[in-house]
């Protein structure tokens, strides 16, 4: 037998019922035990463990002018999490957010970029909507391949998310260059109404924010009272039951790739007409990866997602302050964030399983 | 040189580290487990390869290391999705982005800085060839990638050991019920895929491009995962298809030395193009993916 079924190791047990309690529980028990796992790495680097814990989680949220960029932060990541959750639970693994949100900021920019002169009101809802559409678009290749010709949607979107990448950079190094730039890869400065409006006074927080939480309002009503978000998710739980059904597999990969590239477009759009107010190439920081682990760690539902996009935006602005202040390299945020997302795959193990100790005559019983 | 000798010259090496990632890949998918972490745990292997080079402890040391840093990221892998039976996609996304931040942790103060890579072993009369006399001088990995080609190729048709594999990914209660200790199968095949993705980036970082520069494996590590599909879960495939990988991406170079009138962004996604038109192509036949694939891929296994 193997060694793993050998007595002395504990073995995992079906729950009768799924336990609710554990399922509330695991993100903090991840987020703890991804802290010390962490603090153990920066004190073997021979940092002030202390020091960066206190800078990466604490001082987003001890001062309002940092809890203000956290909340800039948290709408990006909130929108693009929600779009993706939708489909993480219909099973269609749409991992190349990020060329959706890249797709999304080129659309947008298009508006000031080629009209420089114009003005009114009309201009960043218009340039919003664009890229929304830009990042359906993109979103939509994936999901022609994925239905028509059957290819692995997984590897698929996240090509097209390189691809994305290198269009950005033809496009800032080439025919969207500020002339006036001093050769700098970026655009012109966008012209005052291209931005989204400010909604406090005094910080960089704009109304995209607001329409984060509407739209995970609607991702809310969707997948909780709608018909629509019910076939999907039976097709990502019970695959053979939804076709039984009569529930089409192939609309409901469309319609997942759909929302996903249009809230991945939306949060594009929202940073070029927000705090960038150009198109440059530190528009895609990886945004679009986070998001995946913002998904799962929100337990992909809407009001989970809400405090993990919270909680992946402090840990950016804690990323920086301890980059600043503890002399750790910024990579540091990337490593939390993986090792976060393997500490809550295996607490939410516990959501369906239970560590059992079994004595060979029983273990061994199939 | 022209471009055509370049190419033929220069495509084995090139084709390495897809060959080696997308080898280790295949075992791991034969045996039933969908590691998606390849592009981090290549990018750990890389920059363990690079420091250690750097530092005067050579090419073998370094190889060595990064095999162990990446086969023990890749058992982190294997306990969260074999023992905990967590979703495999999941655990892949997040080893990779994992491998992917200690590779840019661990190689910050080298950015740019470079190592010598390995000499070029000729085959005497062969490589004195016209045009095609460059296939025939390459440097020991080179050599010793298509050794290991041909084993796992030997392995799979000949073996027991490979038939076990193999039972484990298509059948795994059956595999079981015949006494075969599936997850003890399943890890040494993460284990190995493990191994292999750290030679993979090991290569890449010092030996075909020496010179340290974060995110450098640029996306191989995925292309290595579609070079399985492409390959249908066959090394002979997995082989020609890492070769056309290595010739396109150094057709890309050579057009730009040319001086080509095409942006050198648009031609550096000409990798990310080929594969995603031809696994569109590989993938839409149904029939050839079915006769194939491995039934149990990514689905965990109870008891």
């Amino acid at each position: 037998m193997s060694v793993l079924s050998r007595p002395f190791l504990p073995v995992l047990v079906r729950r009768e019922h799924a336990s609710l309690a554990i399922k509330l529980v695991a993100p903090p028990a991840a987020l703890g035990l991804a802290t010390l796992l962490n603090l153990a790495l920066y004190l073997l680097m021979g940092r002030d463990p202390l020091a960066v814990f206190h800078a990466m989680l604490l001082e987003p949220f001890l001062s309002w002018a940092s809890f203000s960029e956290v909340l800039l932060k948290m709408g990006p990541l909130l929108l693009i999490a929600q779009g993706l959750a939708i489909g993480f639970r219909a099973k269609v693994f749409n991992i190349g957010a990020e060329g959706q949100f890249i797709l999304g900021a080129i659309f947008a920019s298009a508006i000031p970029i080629w009209l420089p002169q114009a003005t009114g009101q009309w201009i960043w809802p218009a340039m919003l909507v664009l890229g929304a559409l830009g990042g359906a678009l993109w979103a939509s290749l994936t999901a022609f391949w994925r239905v028509r010709l059957n290819a692995n949607e997984i590897l698929v979107s996240l090509m097209l998310a390189l691809v994305a990448a290198q269009l950005l950079n033809h496009l800032l190094l080439g025919p969207w260059k500020d002339p006036a730039g001093f050769n700098f890869p970026q655009s012109v400065m966008f012209q005052y109404d291209a931005m989204v409006p400010i909604l406090i006074p005094g910080t960089r927080v704009n109304v995209s924010l607001l329409i984060a939480f509407a739209f995970s309002l609607a991702a809310w009503v969707f997948m909780q009272r709608s018909f629509a978000g019910y076939k999907l998710q039976v097709g990502g739980l019970a695959p053979h039951a939804a076709g039984y059904a009569g529930f089409n597999e192939g609309r409901a990969i469309w319609l997942s790739l759909l929302i996903g590239g249009f809230a991945a477009g939306l949060a594009g759009a929202a940073e070029v007409a927000g705090p960038l107010g150009q198109l440059q190439r530190s528009i895609s920081t990886g945004y679009g990866y986070a998001a995946i682990i913002v998904a799962y760690l929100g337990g992909l539902h809407p009001i989970g997602i809400i405090f993990s996009a919270l909680l992946m935006a402090a840990l950016y602005i804690g990323g920086d302050n301890a980059m600043v202040s503890a002399n750790l390299p910024v990579a540091a945020v990337r490593v939390f964030q993986g090792s976060l997302l393997l500490a809550y795959l295996v607490a939410i193990a516990f959501v369906r399983y239970r560590l059992e100790r079994r004595h060979a005559a029983h273990g061994s019983a199939p | 040189m022209n471009a055509l000798e370049f190419i033929v010259a220069g495509m084995l090496a090139a084709a390495t580290p897809f060959l080696l990632a997308a080898l280790g890949e295949m075992v791991a998918e034969r045996a039933g487990v969908l590691n998606l972490g390849v592009e981090g745990l290549m990018a750990l292997g890389a920059v363990i390869a690079f420091i250690i080079v750097y530092h005067g402890g050579g090419h073998l040391l370094g190889f060595l290391a990064a095999g162990l840093a990446s086969a023990a990221l890749s058992l982190v892998f294997a306990v969260i999705a074999l023992g905990f039976r967590a979703n495999q996609v999941a655990v892949g996304l997040a080893i990779g982005i994992l491998g992917q931040g200690l590779s840019a942790l661990f190689g910050k103060t080298y950015e740019s800085l470079t190592v010598k890579g390995l000499p070029k072993l000729s085959l005497p009369w062969l490589s004195d060839i016209p045009v095609i006399g460059g296939l025939f001088a390459q440097d020991v990995v080179v050599w010793l990638s298509l050794a290991a080609t041909v084993a796992i190729w030997a392995i799979f048709a000949y073996t027991k050991t490979g038939l076990v594999v193999r039972a484990v990914g298509e059948n795994p209660k059956a595999a079981h019920a015949l006494g075969y200790p599936v997850i003890a199968v399943r890890f040494a095949a993460v284990a190995f895929g493990g191994v292999l993705a750290g030679f993979a980036g090991a290569y890449a970082a010092v030996v075909y491009t020496p010179l340290w520069a974060d995110g450098m494996i640029a996306g191989r590590g995925w292309i290595a995962i579609a070079l399985v599909v492409f390959g249908t879960w066959l090394t002979s495939r997995i082989f020609l298809g890492a070769c056309l990988f290595g010739a396109v991406s150094l057709a890309s170079l050579a057009a730009q030395a040319t001086g080509l009138d095409v942006s050198s962004q648009l031609l550096s996604s000409l990798p990310y193009l080929v594969t995603i038109v031809v696994l569109g192509i590989i993938s839409s036949n149904r029939r050839l993916l079915k006769l194939n694939g491995v039934a149990s891929l990514g689905e965990p296994f109870e008891q």
